[in-house]
């Protein structure tokens, strides 16, 4: 049952971004360009969203979570950012389009995984050194 | 300016409520948060028991041109990096958002619907690091 809401969830989360053009790095850009020829389509696939995840969260601003505010948020957003700025890709279009049997969406996936693979080694790392 | 040939406010409208909806079914079947970054990056560290609905979800997003394309023709996306460009953008995506914990799903989208502070700070983080660095190889050092 939870497998089946997932992969229903999965599924419409990614006809959304079809649907939106948030899967087409070149809109993404064309978002991300405020200096150039400013495409705003991406506000409004966020207004979208927003709009139905605000009643639905409702109960989860209830419930308690993490609050900190630190170089590892900030930081990590801002490399997350460049790397989103450099090809148009964040992880959930980056998907849906290897799924669409876009060549360069895998290089980009395989990379962010070596990306995250590289993250889980560093933490181990780190732990394993004394304080 | 804004680029009135390229804008599209309704069908980018349609597709975050549909992105809306899916998060929404996501939180409230299983209390789970819709975020695509943290969803494959938990399958990587196997001290994780519950694999099972990471799969079916990536799955479904994978499977999501097939569902489309029973509806109307693909959308061609537009890619203009080259190759080292994809290798380093996708490492520098999975690595802040492993360190962010959380993309523009988790934090852009969930975090800011249930109003979380760190999840606003991230949104603008990544969202101005992104607007710089096209700023910089569109405009400034662009030939």
């Amino acid at each position: 049952m939870g497998a089946l809401s997932a992969f229903v969830s999965g599924l419409v989360f990614g006809v959304g971004l079809l649907v939106s053009g948030m899967s087409d790095p070149g809109k993404v850009i064309g978002f991300l360009d405020v200096a150039g020829a400013w495409d705003p389509s991406l506000a409004f696939v966020m207004a979208g969203a927003i709009l139905v995840g605000f009643f639905a969260f409702a109960r989860a601003r209830k419930l308690p979570h993490r609050r900190e505010i630190d170089a590892r948020l900030v930081g990590g957003s801002i490399v997350f950012g460049i790397g989103w700025g450099l090809a148009g890709f964040c992880p959930g279009p980056a998907l849906v389009d290897v799924g669409a049997g876009i060549d360069k969406a895998t290089v980009f996936v395989l990379a962010m995984v070596a990306g995250m693979l590289l993250y889980a080694g560093l933490e181990r790392w780190s732990e394993r050194q004394p304080a | 300016m804004i680029d009135w040939a390229h804008f599209t406010p309704w069908t980018s409208l349609a597709g975050g409520i549909l992105i809306g909806c899916a998060a929404a079914l996501l939180f409230l079947s299983s209390g789970r948060i819709a975020g695509i970054s943290g969803i494959a990056g938990g399958l990587l560290t196997p001290r994780r028991a519950d694999i099972a609905w990471r799969i079916a979800f990536l799955l479904g997003l994978l499977l999501a041109p097939v569902a489309f394309r029973l509806f109307g023709r693909l959308p061609f996306p537009r890619i203009d990096a080259g190759f080292g460009t994809l290798l380093t953008a996708g490492l520098l995506v999975g690595l802040g958002t492993s360190y962010g914990s959380g993309c523009t799903s988790g934090h852009g989208v969930c975090g800011l619907s249930r109003l979380s502070p760190r999840s606003l700070v991230a949104t603008m983080a990544f969202m101005a690091a992104g607007m710089v660095t096209v700023f910089l190889v569109r405009h400034a050092w662009a030939p």
